[in-house]
């Protein structure tokens, strides 16, 4: 049977291509594309990025592993998943000039969904932590209205759904030692260095 | 219940179900079909039952689109090629646009699914029958003298 159809590609790139497209623009004006994601190289690896129509949901680092996160995705937020690399322009544009060190802040508007509770106040308080700085895990505590929390502060930063973007990468110990990183110390050591050169 | 990300439905399966469509609908209209398709199943997929077969989900949705696009084109008068002579392949029309869309189009639509949920998409005659209505046993014979038709049409011409 195969070669009566023969004539008929069996994958045909430019089409599935074309009409990829065409149904991300399509999901989009429907209100169907939930979650929207790209991937974005950067020296400190290549970023996963993920976006609800409410504002970029999830920075993932490569050791993460970006289809896990996708299925973690899938299954917490929404399985209408798409990758849609249009929807996440603007982000992925602040986030190449912080690595091209044109920007010192993000102004994307964010969807902190994935984070709950105390871990959710802590997030919201560590862009207080400016560009080029850092604060300890009690000084953020403190910030964060506990501080007794210290640990709570240190499992916020570990999964901290947005790193690079909300920035816990400046969060180190009080005795200065940088502490972990959600990404490995080394990408925190370069987001660090990235920012203490500018 | 947890499902993939949509993305991996569309990236496993989009092939296959452009092929189907195109087998169905020809090569201008497959495309629009396939858009439908897809929206359509991007829309229910949240409520698909776990563990369902999504290939054969995808081709049913892909089956009404088809005969919504069939059934707006039965409105429209088409010229009916008369059956050739030669077949398309004797006259060098060996492609998918030139030859085996037209020889495809001259057949009867029941055969046209039969052919493209089994052949394109792997379906099971059981699964066939059930999206195109009928037994088992009808959508296999509507797919052989399907087959039996494209083969002089397509591949070896009718005896004179």
């Amino acid at each position: 049977m195969t070669n009566l159809f023969d004539a008929l590609p069996t994958l045909d790139a430019e089409a599935n291509r074309r009409l990829h497209q065409s149904l991300t623009d399509a999901a989009y004006a429907a209100g169907l594309l939930d979650v929207a994601y790209r991937t974005l190289d950067t020296p400190v690896g290549t970023l996963l990025l993920a976006a609800t129509p409410k504002g970029l949901l999830r920075v993932a680092y490569a050791s993460e592993g970006h289809d896990k996160v996708l299925e973690t995705l899938a299954r917490e937020v929404s399985p209408r998943l798409l990758l849609a690399p249009g929807r996440l322009d603007g982000a992925a544009r602040e986030i190449e000039e912080y690595f091209a060190k044109r920007r010192s802040a993000f102004e994307v508007p964010l969807d902190l969904r994935l984070a709950h509770g105390f871990r959710r106040t802590v997030l919201l308080h560590l862009p207080e932590i400016g560009y080029g700085e850092t604060a300890s895990y009690a000084a953020v505590a403190r910030a964060s209205g506990n501080a007794k929390a210290v640990r709570a502060v240190g499992s916020a930063c570990a999964t901290n759904p947005l790193p690079v973007v909300v920035p816990c990468h400046r969060v180190v110990r009080s005795d200065g030692s940088i502490g972990e990183y959600v990404g490995g110390v080394e990408a925190k050591r370069a987001l660090l260095a990235l920012e203490a050169a500018a | 219940m947890s499902r993939k990300p949509f993305e991996q439905i569309v990236a496993a399966h989009g092939p296959t179900v452009l092929r189907v469509c195109r087998a169905l609908l020809g090569p201008t209209e497959a495309e629009d079909a396939w858009s439908e398709t897809f929206l359509a199943a991007l829309a229910a997929y949240p409520r698909l039952r776990p563990n369902s077969n999504i290939e054969a989900w995808l081709v049913t949705i892909a089956h009404r689109k088809a005969v919504d696009h069939l059934r707006a084109a039965s409105r429209r008068p088409i010229p009916t090629d008369p059956l050739p002579q030669l077949a398309y392949r004797d006259r060098g029309l060996t492609g998918w646009e030139t030859g085996l869309w037209p020889a495809l189009k001259a057949l009867p639509a029941r055969q046209r699914q039969a052919i493209a949920y089994h052949h394109l998409a792997g379906l099971s005659y059981r699964e066939v029958a059930r999206i195109v209505g009928g037994t088992e046993a009808g959508a296999r014979r509507a797919a052989a003298d399907g087959i039996a038709t494209l083969r002089k049409t397509f591949l070896e011409g009718v005896p004179r």
